[in-house]
């Protein structure tokens, strides 16, 4: 379809020069690298707050940091990480760049509203680092009242304030993302013909649309009563620090799914291109990205088992939240059996995505035990939990972002990454992560409490793998940042198409034109039919 | 199609897919701002069913005629914003301006009958975090309500403040003749965003001035 | 563009009744009817809202995906309400203290 004369045109990256061109471009493919940019300052420094934690717990005495001190590390940490970059990882970079060339269309539906939300994020991100670096936060990264609100003698409101600003980032990319896929398709690109990725992405934004401003308003609250004693959570006044959880819930639980189901939209892409077929069950994997999307909203309570909220409420909330294991089985199910009798190639994108299904499932199974009333109550705030969300957040998100980075590298940048590289710190991070999170089950379970910067010394062996696993963890995220940069010049030009996938955005050139395609594509084929690349070989 | 090319953003294939989309994305954005509000209608709700008699004490120190003046000013600012929607619909620039002026001037008004209410709870030592003497009957539940009322009232006064800004931007691009019967999109998601803080206020009044006057 | 436009007569109908209900609301609102006093304003009050987003919103000819918009938002609304609400009115209903 792309002719010879196309190559030498000029791309994204070469039709403009200068910081300019990047600060006030409109066009999503640059404002998705400016996310990249972004998020990938937070991961690191929220790694290295994870590298101090780890660092104090290696001993059992509090000898490294004080009590006060760790507990700024542990919220900055959960901040940043869940706030600045695992949110906005996905749906902001590789959604950003991918939505648009995905369904055949120029740009998002607002291309001045995507600018504008990077600078709302940044804004927001520096919010939260002004807060650190005046001396920090303490309440962890839930803010729950009253020690927020009345005891806390850190920064919270202006951590809360760059928090809130930070969420209208997301709800303006969630705006744009379901407005661009309603109204914006190519001609022929029915619903069901949609790449899987995009209808993760889609049940995303619902999420980010209905539930971000709930969260916004409560922090803001947070803001108010701290700020001018506006005692709306104040038991002194008969208020309910409870209903603060409840509302806090009502977001920052289907924020988990804002976090894995982008994952699982890019697992769904990686499964079928190399194993070289349909997804098995295309509507059940795209029906189940928004039975997640609205079930999640109905399980938030499982994360209160243990304050005043009542038994029955309890137990209708421990109920809701087996749910949500049936529609994330169908996916992982799916992907199995899309795999079975595949072509199967072991390239690095889909080393990420066997690592993604097994440690998804692990967090996935883990997570019905913490839904179960009786069992949860034994393991409230110990590791057992800690182990349970980073395989989520970290063995689940982190793995699919980074497959879908090494996937669509090429894409993005014209280049190559070095494979046998890549191989190696998939490799890495797969053992590491195991090594670090898989003993914190173990100590969790034996009653190891988190958000303590000391514990007793029986608890000493699980905690010296743990830190020796993130160290390998830190090599293995490393590797990557070295030779993805080494690629952007010393790279192998990349060729339009180089893992022979069929989404559209595989039919334009390599970097993208600046208006994406030389002319608007027309689909006449299901997603994933790569029959249809032999045909256009011989036509 | 010819003369819409100023109009018309370069990723959009024609302008009915662009005027879709823009209103499309302004309901979404509301369905944002309901939740927004919406959570501390949630506060609202389980605070009431908590302590009825206390909100009832705490609600006859409202002013109903304020409150339902407050009310029918911002009903008219909704009909004038309805009328300058039509009147841009139907080419009528001069009708526009005007309209868009009046829509401010009432949104003006209400914010000055708001602030008059404010004034007077302020004197009376009703303002939470300010000035709050109240120490008649069930003094916490009360300032809870008060603590409620003002977080409410004052994030839909900053609505109204945004609105007004948002409506002068619209009446001077209007003032210089930038929309056609063709080309009104702003002017119809302007008025949505408007109409919806009218929206809000029609559910605060009640909840605040009216249902609880009896329970005390 | 089979775009609808409403007449300011139309609009003024709307104004009408808008205004009306006000008045009704706030004249009830005086006389106690006991628990009836909050069905019958928040009755009334549901009614202007679905005069404004019908008719000044337009929302009465607007696409189907616009009304089912506007609906899921009242219908997540629904949903944090009655889930929190679940809690607090099922609080003491088991004999565990402090639950």
């Amino acid at each position: 379809m792309i002719t010879a004369t196309v190559e030498t045109r000029e791309n994204y990256l070469t039709h403009e020069y200068g910081v300019k061109s990047w600060l006030l471009t409109q066009d999503h493919k640059r404002i998705a690298l400016l996310y990249l940019g972004a998020i990938s300052f937070f991961f690191f420094l929220g790694g290295i707050f994870a590298t101090v934690i780890r660092l104090e717990l290696l001993t059992p005495p509090g000898d490294l940091v004080s009590a006060q001190t760790y507990n700024k590390l542990f919220t900055l940490h959960g901040v940043i990480m869940v706030f600045l970059f695992l949110i906005p990882a996905i749906p902001a970079t590789l959604g950003n760049f991918l939505v648009p060339m995905m369904i055949g269309c120029k740009d998002l539906a607002f291309p001045k509203l995507n600018l504008l939300s990077w600078y709302i994020f940044m804004v927001g991100g520096i919010c939260v680092l002004y807060a650190m670096l005046q001396g920090g936060v303490d309440t962890g990264w839930t803010f729950y009242v009253p020690f927020s609100t009345s005891y806390a003698n850190t920064y919270v409101i202006l951590t809360a304030v760059g928090i809130f600003i930070a969420g209208f980032a997301s709800i303006l990319t969630g705006l744009n993302f379901i407005v661009t896929i309603h109204q914006m398709r190519a001609p022929g690109l029915t619903w069901y013909r949609l790449p899987l990725f995009i209808w993760s992405m889609y049940a995303t934004s619902l999420i980010m649309v209905l539930g971000t401003p709930v969260v916004a308003v409560t922090i803001l609250l947070v803001a108010l009563e701290r700020g001018f004693h506006f005692g709306i959570f104040d038991p002194a006044l008969g208020g309910d620090p409870v209903l603060f959880q409840h509302l806090f819930w009502f977001y920052s639980h289907p924020a988990v799914y804002i976090m894995v189901l982008p994952a699982m939209g890019v697992v769904s892409e990686l499964v079928s291109v190399y194993s070289r077929k349909k997804v098995f069950g295309y509507k059940f994997v795209a029906f189940s990205s928004v039975a997640i999307a609205v079930l999640g909203f109905l399980v938030w309570g499982h994360h209160m088992f243990v304050s005043s909220q009542s038994v029955y409420a309890s137990m209708v909330f421990s109920f809701l939240s087996f749910l949500v294991a049936v529609p994330s089985a169908i996916k992982v199910f799916n992907w199995t059996a899309t795999l079975y009798k595949g072509s199967i190639s072991y390239d690095t994108p889909m080393l990420y995505a066997f690592g993604f299904i097994g440690l998804f499932t692990i967090g996935g199974l883990t997570g019905t035990f913490l839904a179960t009333l009786g069992f949860d109550v034994h393991v409230t705030d110990t590791y057992f939990v800690v182990a349970h969300f980073h395989y989520i957040m970290v063995g689940g998100t982190m793995m699919a972002y980074l497959g879908g980075l090494h996937y669509w590298w090429p894409k993005m940048t014209g280049r190559m990454y070095a494979e046998g590289w890549a191989k190696l710190s998939a490799l890495v991070i797969f053992l590491g992560f195991n090594l670090t999170f898989f003993p914190q089950f173990i100590m969790g379970y034996l009653g190891m409490p988190r958000r303590y910067h000391a514990y007793p010394e029986e608890f000493q062996v699980y905690h010296v793998l743990s830190t020796a696993g993130a160290s390998v963890l830190a090599v293995g995220y490393l590797i990557p940042a070295v030779y993805f940069i080494w690629s952007l010049r010393y790279g192998k030009l990349a060729p339009d198409n180089p893992w022979n996938a069929t989404g559209l955005e595989w039919q334009t050139t390599s970097p993208p034109l600046p208006e994406n395609f030389e002319i608007t594509p027309v689909v006449n084929h299901e997603a994933y039919d790569y029959s249809i690349l032999e045909e256009m070989k011989v036509g | 199609m010819a003369n819409h090319t100023l109009a018309l953003r370069h990723h959009f294939d024609d302008v009915e897919q662009q005027k879709s989309a823009s209103t499309f994305g302004m309901w979404v954005f509301l369905v944002t701002e309901i939740l927004f509000f919406g959570g501390m209608f949630c506060c609202y709700t389980v605070y009431r069913s908590l302590y009825p008699s206390a909100f009832g004490h705490a609600s006859n120190h409202l002013d109903v005629i304020l409150g339902a003046v407050s009310t029918a000013v911002l009903i008219c600012s909704s009909f004038t914003m309805a009328c300058a929607v039509n009147s841009a619909a139907t080419g009528a620039k001069h009708a526009l301006v005007a309209f868009l002026w009046v829509t401010i001037l009432f949104a003006a008004a209400f914010l000055v009958v708001e602030m008059s209410e404010w004034h007077l709870l302020y004197k009376e030592g009703l303002m939470p975090g300010f000035n709050f003497t109240y120490h008649d009957v069930d003094p916490g539940h009360v300032q809870l309500f008060f603590c409620m009322y003002f977080a409410m009232t004052g994030l839909h006064a900053s609505h109204v403040t945004i609105g007004i800004g948002l409506l002068g931007v619209m009446a001077f691009r209007a003032s210089r003749g930038v929309f056609t019967p063709q080309y009104y999109t702003p002017i119809e998601i302007s008025g949505l965003y408007w109409h919806f803080v009218d929206l809000v206020w029609i559910f605060l009044f009640p909840l605040y001035y009216l249902i609880a006057r009896h329970l005390q | 563009m089979a775009e609808h436009i409403v007449t300011k007569k139309q609009y003024s109908y709307v104004f009408g009744i808008l205004m009306a209900l006000t008045f009704a609301t706030t004249a009830i609102g005086m006389i106690d009817l006991g628990r009836l006093n909050v069905v019958v304003a928040l009755v009334i009050a549901v009614i202007k809202a679905l005069l404004v987003m019908l008719f000044f919103m337009h929302l009465y000819w607007s696409s189907k995906l616009n009304k089912l918009v506007i609906v899921s938002g009242a219908a997540w609304l629904a949903l944090l309400l009655w889930l929190t609400l679940t809690d607090f009115f099922s609080r003491g209903w088991l004999p565990f203290p402090g639950k």
